[in-house]
């Protein structure tokens, strides 16, 4: 096949400008740990609130100092829809469904991913201090819009 | 009209049809959001016409529009379409399915999303629809691959003309496509919607879904690719520059189109890590046939320029034919796609996706690549079409000229109002954007203003597109058709190559998804899991 001398060097720039959005990619992700929430942990979407750390959703410090914030999302609300962090500190996040699909965005911040009933969605992060809103952003019902919450990252006093 | 085109026509009308209502719902919803107050409005008509407008222009418009230029190049590039009233059948059944979800759809019945992920469960006549119109769709593949083939068996070592090439890959990747779809839709969800199975797995289902979902994206792109390739450098006066290097790209779409669904599940649970990084991979190759594309394209475009008399470095741009509206549709469309094709490369980035998933930005950015890369392709397609078709010149000319500008206009502050709404965290899909009033909902609400104001030059613009259809096929003044001329390579192409061998890569591309897919959801199936009843909070 015959490529013209200036495609053929457009198209090696071309491989390498992939190549190097890749390598970033890589490099966040080995080196930063930025990868998405993936956790595998299923659930019975029937017997949510029967299920330890749901029947009482919020925030709990684990006996080894871990915060673990729980939260049903249904429709159309965040259970708790308030919830009280200290800020700069690593906060597990642990969020089920017992009925349809929800999102639970932290809008301004990295904490974003899909509440899938059946499943349990956990991820950690860390807040910097502020008042965020909560919004569900996958759509749940004619209310969808309704569903919100709030979240407040407090400095700690010491 | 063009005797030898009717099936063809009959598909671009009902393609145009759904677009004309599509666009009347897409300003309404545009208006809604910004806070309008539009008579006889509520959240119920809202989420039902963000379903109907997602249903009627991604898969309806789209693929009736598809299928007649399908018929359209195969008839004009091998002279012949075989099957022709296998052809009509599965006209017929894709109309009829397409009547079915509608109808549930504007009954307020299946208010699901375009996107239908369970638990949220329609009336089965939506799922039945959508599996009819596919099931029309899979026919229309079938008459282009038997009219290949027929053409094949009479010219054995010659290179297939690439305006086929384009299409025949685009009925693989459609069929590699659907396969994920059939299998969510026809294995799951109808049974499900009909009661005879009382659970789904709602992340199984998606994986089914996003296996679909995004090769669906390369079914409607690959027919604007060969538009660009074959028609575009034809128009503007000039010779494809490359002409094997065209049928690299389309192979590309073959192989790298489908295993690459988890960008869209990023942050779902239940799938690993590491196949989410695997797809990155694949969705970071497929960016690699469009940049080459973009070369040979606009080399194309030079070409032309240069025939014109151009000498300078720049001035071969200002010699190509602006004011034909096939010519600035379709290339600015493509240009359009410089900007969206890179934000794809975003959403698909693994971990910034976090920032953008599901928010304002990604409606910005389906509307830069589908909305205006895919569409304004097939609205300028539309006017190189209408005259071959119909014997009739474009009426009225200045409005058809002006059309596709007023469409970038519109989409600029739409689009580009929509990915700064999203960066601030506007999430898509709202029908109150105001959140009772949360400091943060403040930031984002002019931009939805702006974004209204894009969508009422968008409808103009789509009502100037049907106008001028409308008035071209009633009253244009008849002249004789011109012909369907092709682009030629700027070197002679020699005999067939690798790039020919559709099957051989249809089994590799088979491959690929079978490893993108077989583990994980191997690994999926393999938990306790719990599925989900139907919900319709609708």
């Amino acid at each position: 096949m015959k490529v013209d001398l200036y495609e053929k060097i457009w198209m090696l720039l071309a491989a390498g400008l992939i190549a190097a959005f890749l390598g970033a990619i890589v490099f966040a992700a080995g080196s930063q740990a930025m990868r998405p929430p993936s956790h595998m942990e299923t659930i019975d979407p029937a017997a949510v609130y029967d299920a330890p750390g749901f029947s009482n959703p919020g925030l709990v410090e684990e006996p080894d100092g871990r915060l673990v914030v729980s939260i049903v999302a249904e429709m159309f609300v965040f259970d708790p829809d308030e919830i009280e962090v200290p800020a700069r500190r690593p906060i597990t996040f642990r969020i089920t469904s017992p009925d349809v699909i929800h999102g639970f965005d932290v809008v301004g911040t990295n904490a974003n991913a899909m509440v899938i009933p059946g499943y349990v969605t956990e991820f950690t992060i860390s807040f910097e201090p502020g008042e965020y809103l909560i919004a569900c952003h996958e759509y749940c019902g004619l209310l969808h819009h309704d569903m919100q919450g709030v979240l407040i990252a407090e400095e700690e006093s010491s | 009209m063009n005797r030898n085109h009717r099936l063809a026509s009959a598909h671009l009308a009902v393609a145009i049809a759904a677009f004309a209502v599509a666009s009347c719902l897409g300003v309404l919803q545009a208006l809604s959001i910004a806070g309008i107050e539009l008579p006889e409005w509520s959240e119920e008509l809202f989420y039902l016409s963000v379903t109907a407008h997602g249903v009627l222009m991604a898969l309806v418009f789209t693929t009736f529009f598809i299928m007649g230029l399908g018929y359209v190049l195969a008839r004009e590039s091998l002279g012949r379409v075989v099957g022709e009233r296998a052809g009509w059948l599965g006209f017929v059944l894709a109309v009829g399915g397409s009547v079915a979800a509608a109808t549930v759809i504007l009954q307020g019945k299946a208010t699901v999303i375009y996107t239908f992920y369970p638990p949220l469960q329609a009336h089965p006549a939506f799922y039945i629809g959508a599996t009819i119109l596919v099931v029309g769709s899979w026919i229309w593949g079938g008459v282009l691959l038997a009219s290949y083939r027929s053409w094949r068996r009479e010219h054995p070592q010659d290179p297939v003309p690439l305006p086929v090439h384009g299409m025949i890959t685009t009925v693989i990747v459609w069929y590699l496509a659907t396969a994920g779809l059939a299998a969510e839709v026809v294995g799951m969800l109808i049974p499900w919607s009909l009661g005879l199975i009382e659970t789904v797995d709602p992340v199984v289902a998606r994986t089914f879904f996003w296996w679909f979902g995004h090769p669906l994206t390369y079914f409607w792109l690959i027919p604007a690719y060969v538009l660009w390739y074959t028609v575009l450098p034809q128009v503007a006066g000039g010779r494809l520059f490359s002409d094997p290097l065209g049928r690299m790209v389309f192979v590309l779409f073959i192989l790298f189109s489908t295993p690459v669904g988890f960008h869209h599940q990023f942050v779902d649970p239940g799938i690993e890590a590491g196949w989410k990084l695997a797809h990155t991979f694949s969705t970071y190759a497929i960016l690699y046939p469009s940049l080459v594309t973009a070369f040979t394209i606009v080399a194309s475009l030079e070409v032309a320029g240069r025939l014109k008399g151009a000498r300078g470095l720049f001035d071969w741009i200002a010699k190509l034919p602006w004011k034909d509206p096939f010519f600035s549709a379709v290339t600015l469309a493509m240009l359009t796609f410089t900007v969206g094709g890179f934000g794809g490369a975003i959403n698909a980035a693994y971990a910034m996706n976090a920032m953008v998933h599901n928010t304002a930005w990604i409606q910005g950015h389906f509307h830069l690549t589908v909305g205006t890369t895919v569409a304004l392709s097939f609205m300028g397609a539309t006017y190189w079409l209408l005259p071959r078709l119909t014997g009739r010149e474009l009426r009225p000319m200045a409005l058809a000229r002006f059309q596709p500008y007023l469409w970038i206009l519109g989409m600029l502050l739409f689009s580009g109002s929509n990915h700064v709404a999203g960066l601030m965290g506007l999430p898509r899909r709202i029908y109150d954007v105001t959140y009772f009033g949360a400091e943060q909902a403040q930031s984002w609400i002019p931009l939805t203003k702006i974004a209204a104001a894009g969508a009422v030059l968008l409808f103009f613009s789509a009502f100037a597109f049907v106008f001028v259809v409308a008035a071209t096929v009633l009253a244009g003044r008849r002249s004789e058709a011109p012909a369907f001329e092709f682009a030629r390579p700027l070197e002679p192409v020699g005999d067939r190559g690798i790039w020919d061998r559709f099957g051989l890569w249809t089994v590799v591309a088979a491959v690929l998804v079978v490893i993108a897919y077989g583990y994980p959801l191997f690994h999926l199936l393999s938990q306790q899991r719990f599925g989900s009843p139907g919900f319709s909070p609708f």
